[in-house]
């Protein structure tokens, strides 16, 4: 192990990193912390100048039931789940069949096809940007979620055919031979034998894309407007200029819109982990 | 041989390319819709002069020609080099964290979770935060730059000298996060026997995680770099909530212009805006091209 184990070192060295490690982590949560700090604070507390002392009282409650019942937030917040849910779906569903296809047989134009996927999933969104708006008007789904979720659906291909592409190279090819022997149909050798095997890819993907999904701003703002369409990560904007400086229920805004993907992390932290570092070990 | 073997047989003989072809139909569709056409069309759309609605005029390399005289064109390339050339500190810093953390005291797991959870958070939160972070006079950061006596006048994103720095360190933060999580699986398997060796060869600290441990990460290196490149040119959100482009237009970079010029209050000009994504599209397809080499490269050796 590299850097040498703390514990072959001095009681002096030992006592230092224990110590060390959570005064560092502090410092490193310094930005939230203190917003988590402001989103219990009253009103009065800012007003008054009050921004970094002891809250003079405890605004939990009366904070974070103003953002659930005095705005369009739970609107966002579905409109968040009905986007993003709809979208893992589908490019999931989509990727585990391209990843198989090409992960599986040899064709020409095979490689050609999964660089394209892979290049494509790298591009500016800007390049895209005036075509997939003009498209997304025309077919009369603009200011819709589900203008959204056809392109997040599309986009994301990308990544999770490079993902399950190479998930699927690792698995055993003996198996596939094996059942190729005994007769088994293409399509039930995926859906039989491969499908089964791709759990925890599908598992990873999922909550990655979920994240990813949820925290997306850019698309959000040029496919969709207002309250009826809009995730959350674009309504925090008119949440924000709805409280303007009202530090307290901005930032208790924003913590409620961060949630549901730290929720996520941290229920699966397994899977996401094994997701983002895909290729990171040889 | 009997007809109905032959009817079977057409299909049953083809298998093996119709199962991938019927598997990829699918997926090749929503993506050539949705991202490969598209690209042609900016191209195309960049040729003229259009407001996105009325008539599109042909103007040939008409708003190329006008992006080179264009001052905030050359404020926003400029800015992206300062991004893509910070950005990269995420990764030695990643590396840094990693190498802190790996370690196995009571807890780590959690404090690992911890350190990473940055990442997790949207672009959008992390840009708000941050503004508070950095708001003048009661901002934290100006409490403690204030303890030692350095104060930036209309605080940091107030300044167009020290606005972009800001919204760069904003960014750095998740994406340290994200290095950090690379590197700590990277080091979970570095084999340890090289390092037993290492040991015994004489070396150690600097000279062993540059001889040793560095070579043996170069996976995660790679897979480091290409996420924070990418991250670094796609740099939008942070700048749009932390700054909108200002002060003075000071921190726009070439995906906030193209947006600004294409569809906000600053006018409809969809030709201009597929000129700047053109370029920014041009500058990202050189990493593409490197970082798809790459890759053709250990395909080529993992060929079975």
């Amino acid at each position: 192990m590299f850097p040498t184990p703390i514990e072959k070192r001095s009681r002096g060295a030992q006592v230092t990193y224990q110590a060390l490690v959570p005064l560092v982590l502090i410092m490193w949560l310094l930005p939230l912390l203190a917003v988590a700090l402001f989103s219990v604070r009253p009103l009065a507390d800012f007003t008054n100048g009050n921004y970094w002392g002891m809250p003079t009282s405890f605004e939990f409650f009366t904070n974070y039931g103003k953002v659930f019942l005095e705005s369009d937030m739970p609107r966002y917040m579905l409109n968040s789940v009905l986007i993003t849910v709809p979208t893992v779906i589908g490019a999931v569903a989509l990727s585990c069949m391209t990843g198989f296809a090409l992960g599986i047989y040899r064709f020409r134009g095979n490689l050609l096809i999964f660089f394209m996927f892979i290049a494509g999933n790298f591009v500016p969104f800007q390049i895209l940007m005036v075509p997939v708006r003009d498209l997304t008007v025309s077919a009369g789904l603009y200011d819709t979620k589900l203008g959204l979720v056809l392109f997040h659906i599309a986009f994301q291909t990308g990544f999770c055919t490079l993902f399950m592409r190479n998930f699927i190279r690792a698995l055993p090819f003996e198996l596939i031979e094996a059942a190729r022997v005994e007769g088994i149909a293409e399509w039930r050798i995926f859906w039989y034998v491969v499908l089964p095997l791709m759990k925890p890819a599908i598992a990873a993907l999922s909550v990655l894309i979920f994240t990813f999904i949820w925290n997306d701003y850019f698309w959000a703002i040029v496919l969709t407007q207002g309250p009826d369409a809009q995730p959350v990560t674009a309504g925090i904007t008119s949440f924000n200029s709805q409280f303007v400086a009202q530090y307290h229920l901005m930032s208790a805004g924003s913590i409620v819109a961060a949630l549901p993907p730290v929720a996520m992390f941290f229920l699966m932290q397994r899977h996401f982990i094994a997701g983002l570092t895909l290729g990171a070990v040889k | 041989m009997s007809t109905a073997q032959s009817d079977m047989s057409w299909a049953r003989r083809n298998r093996m390319i119709l199962t991938p072809l019927l598997f990829l139909a699918p997926g090749i569709l929503f993506f050539a819709i949705y991202v490969i056409i598209p690209i042609g069309q900016s191209f195309n759309i960049s040729l003229y002069e259009w407001d996105g609605l009325g008539e599109a005029t042909y103007v040939g390399i008409g708003n190329y020609q006008e992006l080179v005289g264009d001052r905030a064109f050359e404020i926003s390339l400029w800015n992206n080099v300062k991004w893509l050339a910070l950005y990269l500190l995420a990764i030695p810093a990643g590396l840094f964290i990693a190498l802190f953390l790996n370690q196995t005291i009571v807890g780590i797991r959690l404090y690992k979770s911890l350190f990473f959870f940055p990442f997790v958070l949207s672009q959008v939160v992390v840009g708000l935060v941050f503004s508070w972070f950095y708001l003048p006079n009661v901002g934290l950061f100006d409490i403690i730059t204030g303890w030692f006596g350095i104060d930036v006048r209309g605080g940091i994103l107030g300044n167009p000298n020290t606005a972009t720095y800001g919204i760069i360190a904003a960014g750095l933060w998740p994406q340290t996060a994200y290095c950090m999580i690379l590197y700590l699986t990277g080091l979970n398997a570095v084999d340890p026997e090289q390092i037993e060796a290492g040991r015994l060869d004489g070396a150690k600290g600097w000279r062993m995680l540059w001889h040793v441990i560095l070579p043996q990460l170069k996976p995660a290196t790679f897979i480091a770099f290409v996420v924070t490149i990418i991250g670094a040119l796609r740099s939008f959100d942070l700048i749009s909530i932390m700054t909108n482009g200002g002060p003075f237009g000071s921190t726009r970079v070439l995906s906030f212009y193209m947006f600004e010029k294409a569809l906000s209050e600053y006018g409809f000009r969809m030709g201009y805006g597929s000129a700047i994504a053109v370029v920014l599209f041009l500058i990202m397809l050189v990493f593409i091209g490197y970082f798809l080499w790459q890759m053709y490269q250990d395909e080529k050796a993992a060929r079975r």
